[in-house]
C-alpha cells in the first residue's frame, strides 16, 4: 500500500465547497441554475408513496377470494374516505347485510382474488429538500435535486450524532484544552452552537440543550457520556439520524482530549458567524464525516487545494493510539525497514518528537497529519 | 479448462483489491507473488478497474512478468508475458444485499435464508407469514430496506398458493427499489411453489425483473437450494455488478464468471471438504463482519454476522457480549470508562494496530468474544430441516425437540480454519491457535489452519475452472496449519483425572495424566506426525465414546499440539484473581505473549 498512515481529516480556512442535495425519489427542482440560495431555503420536493392499510375481507364477508369483486363498492384505483362503505353483502333478509368501511382515507390500490386481501394506500406524504448551506445552485439534476457552491471556512470532524442544523458559533473555551462546564452555558446560547476545547460532558450536552442550543461542538466525548445521551450502547458507527435535540460534533475522538489548534482558532476567528453543522457519520466504505461550514468566514487566506506531501521529515502529526494517544509532535525519522514494537507486531514506524521534547517509536498507522 | 499454466486472480474487497498470481511448475500449481492496491469503487475513481489495474500492475513489478499491454491483460500466456486467464471475485460496495421471504419463517424462511447466505449474500431481513408483524410493517420495511435482490420463496410444491401470493403483494405494494441504479427494476426471484408461479408472475411481473426458478423447498422433507442459487450468482451478475462503477469493463475482462467473495469462500471450503473427505469449519473476521462457513457430511452452511467484526464493528461486539465475557479473557484488570473510550477510538479509526502488549491482550479477547457469537449464529441457522414428520420411538417421545436439530457436531470436526486480519496477522500464530480454540471450543481431534493472505477467495473462483489447481495451492500455499487441538470431554472435578496420554513424538514418547482443567502443549512441526493415545476415564469421550480408548495419528504445525482439558465450555474460576491466575497459566503454558 502506497500509505501506512491515516490522512488527516479535511481543515482548512478558506476554501471551495460543493453539496449535493438530493430528494429520496424524483420529484420537482424550485430553483434555477445560478441562483442564490440560504440555508434555509426550499430547493426540491416531492411526495413520498403514503403508508398502506390492509384488510383481509374474505373473513368479514364470508365469501371466498374469488367472489369477493362481485361484494366490492370501489373498484381498483378508486379514491375513498375513512369509514366509507367498501364493501357489502346482498343478503335476502337485509338485516343480515354485512358492510365493510375503509379504514383510512387514501386510494384503494389492489384487490386480490386469491388471497382476498384489500390494499388502500394512504395521500402522498410531502418531503422538501433545503439548500443547507448559503451559496449558489451551480449544478440541477432533473428532477431529483442540485448541487450548491459555497466558498467558507470548513472543518471536518471525527464523529458526531444528529443531523444538519445551522446557527451562529458561539466560542465559549478561551483554550483548545479547557473543558466546557455547565456554568459557562446559558440561555444566551439558544438557537446557536456553541464550542468548547476539550472534553464534551454529559453535563454540558444536556445543559445546552436545555438552554436551546442547536449544536455542540467540541475535543472530545467520552463512551460513557454518549451511552447516557443516546439511551443505548452505539455499537456501529453510522450515525445522523438521531432525535436527542441538538447536534453533537467531536473533533478529535473518545476520551478527554484537546481541540488540535488549528480547528480551534478556525472556529474562534468566525465567532458569531453563521455556521452549517451535520453529525452524520459512517466509517465504512464511503467514509462519512461530521462536518461544519461556515460560508461567510472571516479568513481569506484562500488554501492551496493540493495534495499534502504526505509523512515527510518535519511533519506534524496526532498520534491516533495509546500509549501517547492524543498527543501532538513533528516527525523526526522515517526508517524504511519494518521494525518491531512491544506487542511483537512486525510494522513500519516513524519517530516522532513531542511539543515537551520526548521523542518515541509510532507504528505508521497509529498517527494521523495534521494539516498546516 | 485444464491448459492452464498461469492465472491471476483478484478480489475486489470493501477497501483493498488483493491480486495474486498462481504458475504451474514441474505440474504442480503453485501461488507465486501478490500485490494490493486500494478499491476505487467509490469517488474520485468510481471505476473498480482501476484498482485492479494497479494490483497487478505490483505483481508484474515484483515477479518480472509482463502481464498488461496498457489496459489490457494479456492472454494466453507466452514465456515470462501474459497469462492464461484472468478471474475475480468481488465484495466492493458492501457486498450482495438481499431480502429474503418464505410462509413460515422456520421452514420455507429458513431455508430461503441459507440459500441466499450460501450464494454469499447478507440477509437484511426476512419477510414470512407468521413473522408477527402486521402487513402495513411489513411493506413499511420492504420500502426502507433497499435491498439489491429478493428471494421469495414459500408453499411446499402443491401446498398453499395464497400465503405465498400474499408475500408477493405486500413486495407489490412496497414498490421497492434497488440499492443502486434508479433507472432499473428491482430483480425479484420466485422460487417457491410452482402452483402459484403464475399468480406471483401476474403480481410482480410489471413491477419487477421477476425470474422463476425451481421451489428452493419442493417438499417438508427437502432443500433444493441449488438452482435459485444459480439465480442469485446470475442476477448478482447481470443486475448488482452491473450497476456497480466500472464492473461491466471488469466482466468482459474475466474468463469466468466474477463470484461474491464469500460465496467463492464458500464453494473453497466444499471442494476441501468432498476432496478430503472431512468436515470442515471455516471463519473471515473483518473489520466489519464474520463470515462462518461449515461442511458437515456435504451439507454447506453459511452465515453472516453482520455486526461482529474488529474496527467498524469492534464497539458492537462488546455491547453484544458484555464487558465481563470480553475481559475474562485477559489477566488483568482495565478502568471499564477507559476501555471503552479506547474501543470507541478504533471504532472511529479503523486502521490503527495496537502497539503495546495490553492493547493486543484486550482486542485478541474481543476477537475470542465475536468469533464465539459468530459461532453461536452460525450454528443456530446451521440445523436440519424443521417441519419435517419423522417417525418417532418412544424414546423420542421424551425428547422435546421440534426436529431442525444443529448439524454442527464438534466432535465430528476434521479442520478449522480461519482467517481475518486479527488472525492471519496475529504476531505470533501460537495467539491464532489459542484464539480459534478458545472461541470455537472444538472437541475430540481437531485440525488447526489459518489461510496465510486470505486466498481462499480466488482459490473459489478458481475451483470453478480447474478445481486440480484450487485444491494443490490451497494446500502448499494458502493454509498454514497451526497443528492439532485434542480435547477429552469429560465431567467431574478440576484436578482429578480426565485420561491418560500417551504421544509419539520424533524426540521420545510422552506420557501422562491429562487433569480436567489441564492445558498441555507439545512441539510437533508442520511437517511431522505423532501417533497418540488415549485412554479416557469412564466419565470421560476422547473421540471413541465414553470410557473408550482411542488410537490415532495427529499432525503437526507451527503450534504443536495442544491436549485441552479444561472442558466445555470451558470452566473459568470464579474469583477474579484465582481467574487472572488462570489465564496467565494458559498464557504462559502455550507461550503466547513474551513476559
Amino acid at each position: 500500500m502506497a500509505h501506512a498512515y491515516t490522512p488527516g481529516l479535511r481543515v482548512t480556512p478558506q476554501t471551495l465547497l460543493q453539496r449535493q442535495r438530493q430528494l429520496p425519489l424524483k420529484g420537482e427542482v424550485v430553483v434555477s441554475q445560478g441562483d442564490s440560495v440560504t440555508r434555509d431555503q426550499v430547493v426540491a420536493h416531492t411526495h413520498l408513496p403514503g403508508n398502506v392499510t390492509t384488510l383481509n375481507l374474505v373473513n368479514i364477508l364470508s365469501c371466498t377470494p374469488e367472489e369477493l369483486p362481485n361484494y366490492m363498492l370501489k373498484r381498483e384505483g378508486d379514491p375513498v374516505e375513512a369509514d366509507e362503505p367498501i364493501a357489502e353483502t346482498r343478503p335476502f333478509i337485509k338485516w343480515f347485510k354485512t358492510t365493510v368501511k375503509a379504514p383510512i382515507s387514501g386510494t384503494l390500490e389492489n384487490i386480490s382474488k386469491i388471497t382476498g386481501q384489500v390494499i388502500f394506500r394512504a395521500p402522498p406524504r410531502p418531503v422538501q429538500v433545503q439548500a443547507y448551506i448559503d451559496g449558489n445552485v451551480i449544478e440541477i439534476l432533473p428532477e431529483e435535486g442540485v448541487i450548491v457552491e459555497t466558498t467558507g471556512a470548513f472543518v471536518q470532524g471525527i464523529f458526531g450524532i444528529g443531523g444538519e442544523i445551522w446557527g451562529p458559533l458561539h466560542v465559549i473555551s478561551k483554550e483548545p484544552d479547557q473543558i466546557l462546564t455547565p456554568d459557562q452555558i446559558s440561555d444566551s446560547c439558544a438557537g446557536k452552537i456553541v464550542v468548547g476545547g476539550n472534553l464534551l460532558t454529559l453535563d454540558a450536552i444536556d445543559k445546552a440543550r436545555e438552554s436551546g442550543a442547536v449544536g455542540i461542538i467540541g475535543g472530545g466525548i467520552r463512551d460513557s457520556d454518549l451511552r447516557d445521551l443516546l439511551g443505548y450502547d452505539l455499537g456501529v458507527a453510522i450515525t445522523g439520524t438521531e432525535n436527542i435535540g441538538l447536534t453533537v460534533i467531536v473533533t478529535e475522538g473518545f476520551g478527554s482530549i484537546a481541540m488540535a489548534r488549528k480547528t480551534f482558532d478556525i472556529l474562534s476567528e468566525n465567532n458569531g458567524k453563521e455556521a452549517s453543522i451535520s453529525g452524520a457519520t459512517q466509517i465504512r466504505a464511503g467514509v462519512l464525516r461530521p462536518e461544519i461550514i461556515i460560508p461567510e468566514s472571516s479568513i481569506h487566506e484562500q488554501t492551496e487545494e493540493s495534495d499534502h506531501p504526505g509523512l515527510i521529515e518535519g511533519a506534524l502529526l496526532r498520534v491516533i493510539r495509546a500509549p501517547y494517544f492524543g498527543q501532538v509532535g513533528k516527525v523526526t525519522v522515517l526508517p524504511s525497514e519494518l521494525q518491531t514494537v512491544e506487542s511483537e507486531t512486525h510494522v513500519r514506524v516513524i519517530e516522532v518528537e513531542f511539543d515537551n521534547g520526548d521523542r518515541a517509536i509510532v507504528p505508521r498507522a497509529n498517527v494521523e497529519l495534521i494539516e498546516e | 479448462m485444464d491448459n492452464l499454466d498461469v492465472i491471476i486472480a483478484t478480489d475486489c474487497g470493501s477497501t483493498t483489491t488483493k491480486a495474486i498470481l498462481i504458475e504451474k511448475k514441474d505440474d504442480i500449481y503453485r501461488q507465486t507473488y501478490r500485490g494490493e492496491a486500494p478499491t476505487t469503487v467509490e469517488a474520485p475513481y468510481e471505476d473498480v478497474t482501476r484498482g485492479v489495474l494497479n494490483a497487478i500492475q505490483e505483481v508484474e513489478e515484483l515477479s518480472g512478468r509482463q502481464i498488461l499491454d496498457g489496459e489490457t491483460i494479456i492472454t494466453p500466456a507466452e514465456d515470462h508475458r501474459g497469462v492464461d486467464i484472468y478471474i475475480s471475485t468481488s465484495s466492493a460496495g458492501g457486498g450482495l444485499q438481499m431480502m429474503v421471504g418464505g410462509v413460515i419463517q422456520a421452514m420455507t424462511g429458513e431455508s430461503a435464508q441459507r440459500c441466499a447466505l450460501g450464494a454469499g449474500a447478507i440477509v437484511m431481513d426476512i419477510l414470512a407469514s407468521n413473522d408477527g408483524r402486521h402487513p402495513h410493517e411489513k411493506i413499511e420495511r420492504i420500502r426502507q430496506l433497499r435491498p439489491d435482490m429478493v428471494l421469495l420463496s414459500g408453499g411446499t410444491d402443491g401446498g398453499t398458493i395464497s400465503h405465498v401470493v400474499e408475500l408477493a403483494e405486500f413486495i407489490s405494494a412496497a414498490d421497492p427499489k434497488p440499492r443502486f441504479g434508479s433507472g432499473y427494476q428491482l430483480p425479484v426471484i420466485f422460487a417457491g411453489n410452482k402452483d402459484a408461479a403464475q399468480e406471483i408472475e401476474r403480481t410482480l411481473g410489471d413491477k419487477t425483473a421477476l425470474t422463476v426458478t425451481e421451489n428452493i423447498r419442493p417438499t417438508l422433507e427437502a432443500e433444493n437450494l441449488g438452482p435459485a442459487r444459480h439465480v442469485i450468482h446470475d442476477l448478482f451478475l447481470e443486475h448488482v455488478m452491473a450497476q456497480a462503477p466500472g464492473y461491466r469493463k471488469l466482466i468482459s475482462w474475466t474468463g469466468a464468471p466474477i463470484m461474491p467473495t464469500p460465496g467463492a469462500v464458500g464453494l473453497m471450503m466444499q471442494t476441501v471438504s468432498k476432496q478430503q473427505n472431512i468436515n470442515v469449519v471455516g471463519v473471515d473476521i473483518g473489520g466489519a463482519t464474520t463470515d462462518v462457513f461449515s461442511v458437515f457430511d456435504d451439507i454447506f452452511n453459511r452465515t453472516v454476522s453482520a455486526n461482529l467484526g474488529m474496527s467498524y464493528s469492534v464497539s458492537n461486539v462488546l455491547a453484544e457480549a458484555g464487558l465481563d465475557d470480553v475481559m475474562r479473557w485477559v489477566p488483568f484488570n482495565i478502568d471499564e470508562a477507559d476501555l471503552r473510550d479506547r474501543i470507541k477510538n478504533k471504532m472511529i479509526r479503523p486502521t490503527t494496530i495496537p502497539q503495546m502488549l495490553e492493547e493486543l491482550q484486550v482486542e485478541q479477547a474481543i476477537a475470542r468474544e465475536a468469533l464465539r457469537l459468530a459461532f453461536v449464529q452460525h450454528r443456530a441457522l446451521a440445523v436440519g430441516l424443521k417441519g419435517v414428520q419423522a417417525e418417532r420411538t418412544l424414546s423420542d417421545v421424551f425428547d422435546q425437540s421440534a426436529g431442525g436439530e444443529s448439524l454442527i457436531k464438534m466432535r465430528d470436526l476434521d479442520l478449522l480454519v480461519g482467517s481475518g486480519g486479527v488472525l492471519s496477522h496475529a504476531p505470533r500464530r501460537m495467539q491464532t491457535a489459542a484464539m480459534l480454540i478458545d472461541a470455537f471450543q472444538p472437541e475430540g481431534i481437531t485440525r488447526l489452519a489459518v489461510d496465510s493472505i486470505f486466498m481462499m477467495p480466488h482459490l473459489g473462483v478458481l475451483s470453478s475452472v480447474n478445481e486440480i489447481a484450487a485444491t494443490q495451492v490451497f494446500e502448499r500455499d494458502c493454509l498454514i496449519y497451526l497443528g492439532t487441538c485434542i480435547a477429552p470431554i469429560a465431567q467431574g472435578k478440576q484436578g482429578t483425572s480426565c485420561a491418560q496420554y500417551e504421544i509419539g513424538l520424533p524426540d521420545g514418547t510422552q506420557s501422562g495424566t491429562l487433569n480436567i482443567g489441564d492445558f498441555l502443549h507439545f512441539p510437533l512441526e508442520a511437517d511431522q506426525e505423532a501417533h497418540l493415545t488415549l485412554q479416557p476415564e469412564r466419565n470421560t469421550d476422547a473421540g471413541a465414546g465414553p470410557g473408550r480408548e482411542l488410537n490415532t495419528t495427529v499432525k503437526g504445525g507451527t503450534a504443536g499440539l495442544i491436549l485441552d482439558g479444561r472442558g466445555r465450555p470451558i470452566v473459568f474460576a470464579e474469583n477474579q484473581s484465582e481467574r487472572a491466575d488462570q489465564i496467565s497459566q494458559w498464557s504462559e503454558t502455550l507461550n503466547l505473549y513474551p513476559r
